[in-house]
């Protein structure tokens, strides 16, 4: 499975040699323009050009993680995060730690020495560290480099009901969504772009943008949804199988009306069940595009995904499915009069 | 001028969702104008044809509003604020849809403490019973401003968003005075302001302008044990000297006092390290455009009843006039 592939790839922000050299892997043919920019997106256009408009889907490679700041004296290593993860899902997990993949894990005191408020206070990333089983500091630089990315050690798991388990399906989906559509002719010229750094402020994507000059922008993500117990009806933002996503709002943009009309209508034109982000969360490309020179039409359209930047992040395959579909769908029926003026 | 102000003041143009605004402005400015066009993130430029320098004046569109993110099983609708809204203000407030319909902001009851009290926990009460019957009025996404009649009383004039709708109404009029003003000046009438500057950065790097003056509100320090500052309603326009957005081009700020003081008009200089305007966005465009920040005095900001002084916006049109001449 492709999106297996694509999530046990490395790639936090910064460090996406993996994840991209896995997605050229994918797209390697003779049908493709594939160039990599100073920042680090990669940019797969089809060689063959249309008498159309231009339109520019992205998905960021990034995905969350941890630097090493420092090696301790006792050979543990010091840590910061990348991107923002929630520290509660630090303690007691699995690493592979830079070039050699050095396996590491977060410890914590045992449970029979803890003391009162220790016991409910969570830890925080500051007062952890990871353990690759040194015991000293001359040892541990043998193996590892402060710099030096740690990725999650997870495995990809298929479940019930089409679900699937795995790390950085915030965006390795929007990722695989890109490959497969790119295999598809339609009668727009489709530049697909596959962005750097989106995990620590879409670094990537204004200088993408400015690049390409595209009429239009997709932005394809991996969105939280709390769909969970504990949550009120208002506080879910998106539900599994609830189908594909689609952003009216974020912190910092707000979709273009007329696009964002535009793709509900043809999502309802061919019974595509989706839904609308509910509530004001996050940010993502869209920001640095929307708002790029003159100014660039965009709409978000996510996958749901459960426990996002977590090692353990669920989706399920049929959202991904309708998601394709909506976004093939639409490929092939914008025009110059949805998105001008 | 206060017909025109009530004219754009009354119609709603929350944050996103500004096009009744443009339209009216469109009709209310083209036989002043050589082009009106709108660009992508919905920014209204009108463009009055010149030789010399190209001349920007922006005004912002939007006001604050809310939005819808979830509508319940009950009937009830549960929002996020678009821009800067107080939540001590947004209770109990009337709020109306581009549809027309009318709805109240409620809170949960069971918050104990009025300090408590938060967005989250409030709601729009649309008087449906179901979720079936307010879908057939009210869509997630949908926004609505707030209700706030139009009052004028004598030189003070009391409504809902005037930030910045008297910002638009000044450039309407001066765009009457200007028509044959030799130089270039594109009107500019932006977008999601209040969302954080956002329509104006794309209309800054497209229009490329040689200067450029923003024309808004700012909160003066005359009411009641407000935030110490000497900004009085009625004392005359305010050049901005710095916000937490941008700092007044220094050529620009010397062109204006001394515009002011040659043709006697009040005006007021305010140096804070609060709030922004369009012209952070604006000053960092391309190159950097030279930017002025211009405000009229305006109490209660962000509320229904925003207030200001009529004669601080005539005074607002003889400077600008002035100094355009003079450039």
């Amino acid at each position: 499975m492709l999106i297996k592939e694509l999530t046990l790839a490395e790639g936090i922000s910064g460090d996406e040699f993996d994840i991209r050299n896995k997605i050229k892997t994918e797209i390697n043919n003779n049908l493709f323009d594939v160039f990599t920019d100073s920042m680090g997106n990669l940019f797969a256009t089809k060689k063959e050009k249309k008498e159309s408009i231009n339109v520019m889907v992205t998905a960021h490679m990034d995905e969350v993680g941890l630097m090493i700041t420092l090696i301790n004296d006792n050979g543990t290593l010091k840590f910061k995060t990348i991107g923002s993860i929630d520290e509660r899902v630090l303690a007691s997990k699995r690493f592979f730690i830079g070039p050699q993949l050095i396996p590491g894990v977060i410890g914590t005191k045992p449970i029979h020495l803890l003391e009162g408020d220790e016991k409910k206070q969570p830890l925080k990333a500051k007062e952890l560290y990871i353990d690759i089983g040194c015991n000293s500091k001359e040892q541990a630089q043998q193996l590892v480099q402060p710099g030096d990315y740690a990725y999650f050690d997870t495995e990809f798991i298929e479940m019930e009901n089409q679900m699937i388990k795995s790390k950085a399906f915030d965006n390795r989906v929007g990722c695989s969504l890109i490959i497969d559509l790119l295999m598809e002719n339609y009668n727009i010229n489709l530049q697909a772009c596959f962005t750097a750094q989106e995990e620590i402020g879409s670094r990537g994507a204004g200088p993408a943008a400015r690049r390409i000059k595209p009429d239009c922008t997709i932005i394809l993500e991996g969105t939280t949804c709390c769909d969970v117990p504990h949550t009120e009806g208002h506080n879910i933002v998106a539900k599994i199988n609830g189908g594909p996503v689609i952003s009216i709002i974020d912190k910092a943009t707000i979709a273009n009306r007329k696009f964002f009309d535009f793709v509900t209508e043809i999502a309802k034109k061919n019974n595509i069940k989706y839904q609308i982000k509910e509530g004001i969360y996050g940010r993502n490309d869209s920001a640095p595009i929307q708002a790029s020179e003159n100014g660039i039409p965009t709409i978000v359209i996510s996958v749901p995904c459960r426990y996002i930047h977590s090692p353990s992040s669920v989706m399920s395959l049929n959202d991904y499915n309708e998601t394709a579909k909506l976004i093939k769908a639409l490929l092939n029926e914008l025009n110059y009069e949805i998105i001008g003026g | 001028m206060k017909e025109l102000i009530k004219k754009l003041t009354i119609l709603n143009g929350v944050s996103g969702n500004e096009n009744k605004i443009a339209k009216a402005i469109s009709e209310m400015i083209v036989s002043n104008v050589d082009e009106i066009k709108q660009d992508s993130m919905g920014n209204l430029i009108c463009v009055k044809k010149g030789n010399g320098k190209r001349i920007m004046l922006a005004a912002h569109m939007d006001e604050v509003g809310i939005i819808v993110t979830h509508i319940e099983e009950n009937g009830f609708l549960r929002f996020s604020a678009l821009g800067g809204i107080n939540h001590f203000y947004s209770l109990y407030q009337k709020v109306t849809f581009d549809n027309g319909i009318t709805g109240v902001i409620g809170y949960e009851e069971n918050i104990s403490e009025i300090k408590n009290i938060k967005l989250a926990n409030m709601y729009v009460d649309i008087g449906c019973k179901s979720y079936e019957e307010a879908i057939g009025k009210v869509k997630i996404g949908d926004s609505a401003a707030f209700t706030g009649d139009f009052v004028c009383d004598g030189n003070r004039i009391i409504s809902k968003a005037l930030d910045d709708r008297c910002g638009c109404a000044i450039l309407i009029e001066l765009s009457k005075r200007l028509k044959n003003c030799d130089k270039e000046i594109i009107y500019t009438f932006t977008t999601q302001e209040e969302l954080g500057l956002r329509g104006a950065k794309t209309a800054g790097y497209s229009i490329n302008p040689d200067v450029a003056f923003v024309l808004d509100v700012t909160a003066p320090g005359d009411t009641p044990k407000s935030k110490p500052s000497p900004i009085k309603c009625g004392a005359g326009p305010i050049i901005k000297i710095m916000d937490n957005a941008s700092i007044i081009n220094p050529k620009l700020k010397d062109l204006i006092i001394e515009t002011a003081e040659n043709e006697g008009i009040l005006y007021q200089l305010k140096v804070s390290n609060i709030g922004g305007t369009d012209a952070g966005a604006i000053s960092l465009s391309r190159d950097g455009i030279p930017t002025a920040s211009l405000a009229i005095p305006c109490r209660y900001l962000h509320s229904p009843v925003e207030t200001i002084d009529i004669q601080d916006v005539d005074n607002m049109i003889k400077l600008v006039e002035s100094v355009l001449n003079k450039i």
